[in-house]
């Protein structure tokens, strides 16, 4: 049962109040992509056991999506951040950098 | 015997006696009693019959590890079954009885099974049921569900009511001995928001029963003060009778308290189960003393030393009156010497220890006590209760030396850190070789959200058995520096002893029980180690060890210790098995809390609700929503009903209630180019006034919901979803606009509940409208596919020319706190005309008469609109829309796909649902090919024969072919491929 | 009869605490950014409400002006106002990316009210009621369904979706039931 503080409301939400949404930060690929983007975007999903980013929803909140950067494994939060963000931003990156010296970076 | 004594007891008041009964029959105790010390002070020593062979079974402990004396509480709606006489607190009226043997306690024919006991080793059920095969499910599992499960089921529904409690803290502090308030007395002054709680009914713990001295003062007089002391922090909350079940993720605990257990029926819940979020867990939930394996050691009358010191000193019970104590450590002398001083007879203390120095057993051998080092228990003799015990060197195999009459055994073979909470969610342990031990390892700890050790342990959970380093380890452990002093006779180190005597005899170690609850033995154990079982968590589940609802509190330290030898291993190698919530049994009850009843789940109602219920309809789930499937008189069945609907539809006029179609506003300056994404089709030339059918689809191309959209003005459309579908289509609008288009200006709002829908339809449809008065409802004014404002019989209406029934229809929206209102005047209006009100069935079947589709019929996730020869409402010109490149993909445009067809029998019967329609061949599985399935199939009462819609192998091209199909059964029957739309395929009917 | 009715008809429930629907209220769903020009004066005009800020609630007199999220704002007014209200905020925001909608009838709303307010909603919603502070509009959940509540006239008031105030009323009937005070 995760806390995630919600970036656009401030409350400390746990998990009960949210509602998942899988991988962040994956790139839409529409009509007339190869079939690989489309499959990668589609299908093909990171499982690692470590730092992850993921999207979630303040759904008995605020009802906005944000992301967030946590550890798979022991549940550590790296930080939320909002959903308007194409890439994970640099105060979280060195954060993780700082605790896991061996991350290979989210892509 | 086993009797109240007539002085002491510090935790009962002998002026309030409390009267009970066990078995029907009626006994006496005090308030402070817990049931289990009320029995012992009747002389009611067995308690149980063993689950596996039978054997008679008496009280072994004092508190939550207790696993022989679980008694059937209560009657009717308070009956339930393993409860605790150790937790359980004596109130007056109470009844209770004895659980699993027949026909009595005292003769249990079941017994027959101890005898068997060679026959029944471990694994027993594994290695006997296999042959046979057919056996399996016509004999062996009927027997063994019968002589299976401890306790009976209650019948009644349950009288209580029970609820669930939110609670947020700083600090969570398990555990209100010395450890717990010291922690607590320590984070309270440092100002942090302490949550202190206690499983029993009692601050302070062992401390004054151990006869403790703390600064100085008797422990009795500091845990006084302690308590005092927190109460008036404003910043502490303290509570008793409450258990924590389990520690989870980010400092969620949840802990069971029994707010009316001993007070039933006073008018408060039974329990409340709080669901906790604490910043950081203090466990200090102490340690649990483990038995001694020898020949014997579950014969009534065989206890835990300090279990028979709780007895003696907090309800004045003495379980024997000769006791023989056996040890390995110099805590049980303390049993030794409190029975002694309370006049009791200690024949002899067996120490397996070589030699025996220490303040303690110097103490004892003061009061004139024989202390006999080096000794063992060869075996306890005894039936229903223990008459002697026979003594052996604890070096040798087990020949007797002597034999010695007495009538209890105050055992301790060392004490185990109770660390559930520490290593329910990740923290490890560590092997303490001096104490004998598992430790939580506190450079191992679980951790929380930012890293940081989630749980740490606080006096004897985190393996320091002694009073003063308690205080000294709990103070640490809440962040002070200066911890009480307390003093107490120095202590002699402990000595490990797993089986007693060292080198028993198989005879001997098939009478010695490790889990008393599931009647495992250390010849079972062993037996499993030599057939090859070398993990301690097969080993478990093959011999059950600790597997039963006491989940091996006294039993998987010694277990595993006696796997580890047999195995040759150091015990750290085999390790623990894993500890999971919850601590002790949380009954159903209080996980459910307030759901149950009326308010299990949130029912979501219409306005018109009220009415459905007063006119006899018959519901069905649509979502959470409860919808009239259809409305039966008096002597209907439901099916009649039905087709009386859909005629009366097709001829009169017939009344939906259709609130629960999902709305939802779209509006912006991009809302238009959001939606031509959003709907396979283009949305955004749709005119001011107009209505147009859209579709949905995922990414991947899969048809996901449908519905009418209406434009409203320049830059607001409002899109109906079908019932089930509209708070996770908003959540999908809003994924969207929120996670990928947040640049376009587009709002959304879900307006589904602000109106009440209401679908009037049938050839009479215009004229009851009509007769209602208002606006001008004509094929004119208000031509199909469009909608308009307006005033009806005095409501504010916004009424749509739509149709999913192929008649003449009006849905009309008017705000939800008038929807009731607007019903009851259509239902006056419309009763000249013929009208009815039909429910969701007449619905399906008048729209399958059409071929509409249905969401969750047709469409399963993996169905493409084109399958539905739905073609004509997916955009060729648009460049992109949601699921546009997966509906690319090459095998969605195979000719081999099943496509929408209609189907009917050669007869007019109706295809059973789930017919399918098998092909030639077999896959690569085996399993035989099919070519189609069964989508929706009815009786039609407009044609009087069944249709059915299906997904069929080729699709319409195959119209007029005829196919079988095979029903569930396994039977088949001809079924012939026609088109799908059943009734007025001109769609005359609906454009009047 | 009026026409118009609440979800529940004003049902009661007496407790610990003090368990009652009202309404129907006027409610307007209103969606735009902070920075809109206009915003603030809109809001002001319609509730006589200055705009929250994040998770704030503003009263004024029986009006209120929620923060819900950073682009949607709840208005009460009275019920028969919203047309009105509606009027005015199209006026005044005329022309600004912005939707407001009348949800007065999608809503139920309860009053909960007694010294012991606070600990019914313990029961059903996860929060920390020690670090809300006054004048906070809490979004959440009351056991199994979407709710909002804040403080007013020494009280709470909560609001939920209409199609289950008779589930909501359960649970505060079972929730401030007497005995099952929780300090």
């Amino acid at each position: 049962m995760l806390i995630l503080e919600c970036p656009y409301c401030g409350v400390k939400a746990e998990e009960t109040e949210l509602a998942p949404g899988g991988e962040a930060h994956l790139k839409r690929f529409g009509p007339g992509s190869p079939d690989e983007d489309f499959e990668a975007y589609m299908f093909a999903r990171k499982n690692p056991k470590g730092v992850h980013f993921e999207r979630w929803r303040h759904a008995y909140g605020c009802g906005k999506w944000f992301l967030a950067a946590r550890c798979t494994a022991t549940l550590e939060v790296f930080g939320t951040y909002p959903a308007q963000t194409t890439e994970p931003p640099a105060d979280i990156v060195a954060k993780i950098m700082a605790k896991r010296p061996d991350w290979k970076g989210y892509k | 015997m086993s009797t109240r004594l007539a002085k002491g007891g510090r935790l009962i008041d002998r002026a309030a006696p409390q009267d009970f009964t066990f078995n029907g029959k009626r006994l006496r105790g005090f308030k402070g009693d817990t049931l289990a010390a009320a029995l012992l002070a009747n002389d009611q020593m067995l308690v149980g019959r063993s689950f596996k062979y039978h054997r008679p079974r008496g009280i072994v402990a004092s508190g939550a590890e207790e696993p022989n004396a679980l008694v059937n509480m209560g009657e009717g709606g308070r009956f339930e079954p393993n409860q605790r006489t150790t937790t359980t607190e004596l109130f007056d009226g109470l009844t209770c009885t004895s659980q699993n043997h027949f026909p009595s306690l005292e003769f249990d024919i079941g017994v027959l099974n101890n005898y068997a006991a060679r026959f029944l080793p471990a694994g027993f059920y594994y290695k006997t049921f296999i042959h046979p095969r057919a056996a399996w499910k016509h004999v062996f599992e009927p027997i063994i569900r019968q002589s299976a499960g401890l306790g009976k089921v209650p019948k009644d529904r349950d009288a209580d009511r029970y609820e669930q409690a939110y609670a947020f803290c700083d600090l969570l502090i398990t555990g209100g001995g010395i450890a717990g308030l010291q922690a607590a007395l320590t984070a309270g002054k440092a100002g942090k928001r302490v949550w202190l709680m206690e499983q029993t009914a009692h601050w302070g713990g062992r401390a004054p029963v151990d006869g403790v001295e703390i600064d100085g003062t008797p422990a009795e007089a500091w845990v006084k003060n302690a308590v005092q002391a927190l109460e008036a922090m404003e910043n502490v909350t303290m509570r008793l009778r409450c258990m924590a079940a389990g520690s989870y993720d980010h400092g969620y605990v949840l802990a069971d308290e029994k707010v009316a257990d001993h007070t039933p029926g006073d008018g408060r819940p039974r329990h409340r189960l709080w669901r906790i979020r604490a910043g950081q867990i203090i466990a200090a939930t102490g340690a649990i003393e483990r038995p001694l394996s020898f020949a014997g050691n579950d014969i009534p009358g065989v206890m835990l030393a300090a279990a028979m010191r709780d007895y003696l000193v907090n309800w004045a019970v003495a379980p024997g009156d000769r006791t023989v104590v056996v040890t390995n450590n110099d805590d049980a002398y303390r049993t030794a010497i409190a029975l002694k001083e309370a006049g009791l007879e200690v024949p002899v203390i067996l120490d397996a220890r070589a030699t025996v120095t220490g303040d303690l057993p110097a103490k004892a051998r003061a009061l004139g006590i024989r202390v006999e080092a080096g000794k063992a228990i060869a075996k306890v003799k005894g039936g229903k209760r223990v008459t002697s015990v026979a003594i052996c060197a604890q070096a040798g195999q087990g020949a007797v030396l002597e034999e010695i009459a007495c009538d209890a055994v105050a055992m301790s073979g060392g004490w185990s850190p109770v660390v559930h909470l520490w290593s329910h969610c990740g923290g490890k342990l560590n092997w303490d070789a001096a104490q004998a031990h598992f430790a939580p390892d506190p450079a191992r700890p679980p951790l929380n959200h930012d890293g940081s050790a989630l749980v740490v342990t606080a006096g004897a959970a985190s393996g320091v058995l002694l009073a003063g380093d308690v205080l000294a380890n709990a103070t640490a452990a809440a962040g002070g520096d200066v911890a009480p002093v307390a003093s107490g006779p120095v202590e002699a180190a402990m000595e490990p002893v797993w089986v007693m005597p060292q080198g028993a005899t198989i005879d001997l170690r098939m009478k010695m029980w490790l889990d008393y609850q599931n009647d495992v033995k250390v010849s079972d154990v062993q037996l499993a180690a030599r057939e090859g079982y070398s993990s301690v968590e097969h080993t478990k589940r093959y011999t059950t060890l600790g597997m039963a609802t006491d989940q091996g509190k006294l039993s998987n330290i010694n277990g595993l210790a006696v796997l580890a030898d047999s195995l040759s291993s150091p015990i750290p190698q085999v390790g623990t098995t894993t500890f999971r919530p919850p601590y002790t049994p949380v009954t159903f009850g209080a996980l459910a809390g307030e759901a149950r009843g009326d308010i299990f789940q949130p029912l979501r109602q219409t306005p018109i609700h009220a009415w459905h219920e007063a006119h006899n309809a018959y519901f069905e789930p649509v979502g959470l929503w409860r919808r009239p499937y259809c409305y039966p008189r008096p002597g209907e069945t439901h099916e009649q009903a039905v087709h009386r609907e859909v005629v009366n539809t097709r001829t009169n006029v017939g009344l939906l209630d259709a609130s629960t179609l999902g709305k939802i506003i779209v509006k912006g300056p991009d809302a238009g180019k959001f939606l031509d994404m959003l709907y396979t089709n283009v949305m955004s030339n749709l005119g001011i006034g107009k209505c147009r059918y859209g579709l949905m689809c995922s990414e991947q191309g899969f048809l996901s919901d449908d519905g009418v959209v209406a434009r409203i003005d320049e830059d607001t459309w409002l899109c109906h979803t079908t019932s089930g579908g509209a708070d996770r289509i908003h959540a999908w609008m809003e994924d969207w606009l929120q996670c990928e288009w947040w640049d376009w200006q587009v709002y959304t709002a879900n307006v589904t509940e602000q109106f009440a829908q209401i679908a009037v339809v049938g050839p009479n449809a215009r004229k009851v409208l009509e007769k209602l008065g208002g606006m001008d409802v004509s094929k004119e004014a208000l031509p199909f596919m469009q909608w308009a404002d307006g005033e009806m019989g005095g409501f504010r209406v916004r009424a749509y020319r739509i149709s999913f029934s192929g008649e003449l229809s009006y849905e009309i929206a008017v705000p939800a706190s008038e929807g009731r209102a607007f019903w009851d005047a259509l239902v006056t209006a419309g009763a000249e005309f013929g009208m009815m009100p039909y429910g969701t069935e007449g619905l399906h079947v008048l729209r399958a008469e059409k071929g509409f589709i249905m969401i969750g019929d047709e469409t399963d996730g993996t169905v493409i609109p084109q399958d539905l020869n739905l073609g004509w409402a997916i955009s060729k010109k648009k460049a992109d829309y949601l699921g546009k490149r997966g509906q690319e993909r090459p095998f969605l445009a195979s000719p081999d796909r099943w496509k929408l067809v209609g189907l009917e029998t050669l007869d007019g019967s109706v295809i059973p649902d789930g017919s399918i329609a098998p092909a030639p061949g077999t896959n690569a599985n085996g399993q035989r090919n099919t070519q189609g399935r069964v989508t929706s199939t009815y009786y039609s009462p407009t044609l009087k024969r069944g249709i059915a819609m299906g997904l069929v192998k080729g699709g319409l091209s195959r119209v007029g072919e005829t196919i079988e199909m095979t029903r569930l059964d396994g039977s088949t029957l001809q079924v012939k491929i026609v088109d799908p739309v059943f009734y007025d395929k001109e769609g005359e009917k609906q454009n009047v | 009869m009026s026409k118009v009715a609440s979800a529940l008809g004003g049902a009661r429930y007496d407790g610990f605490a003090h368990v009652r629907e009202i309404g129907p209220l006027g409610m307007i769903s209103l969606r735009a950014k902070p920075d809109v020009t206009g915003l603030a004066e809109a809001v002001t005009a319609v509730t006589g409400c200055p705009l929250p800020a994040q998770r704030r609630v503003e009263l004024a007199g029986g009006n209120v002006a929620g923060w819900m999220s950073p682009d949607e704002y709840l208005l009460i007014v009275p019920y028969d106002g919203v047309k009105a209200a509606l009027a005015t905020l199209a006026e005044k925001l005329a022309g600004q990316h912005h939707l407001a909608v009348d949800v007065s009838d999608a809503r139920a709303v309860f009053r909960i009210e007694g010294d012991k307010a606070a600990e019914v909603l313990m029961k059903l919603a996860p929060v920390d009621h020690a670090t809300l502070e006054p004048g906070e509009l809490r979004r959440s959940r009351a056991a199994q369904v979407a709710a909002a509540f804040w403080q007013q006239d020494g009280g709470y008031t909560l609001v939920c979706f209409r199609s289950v105030a008779g589930y909501v009323m359960g649970l505060l009937r079972h929730s401030a039931q007497s005995g099952a005070e929780l300090f």
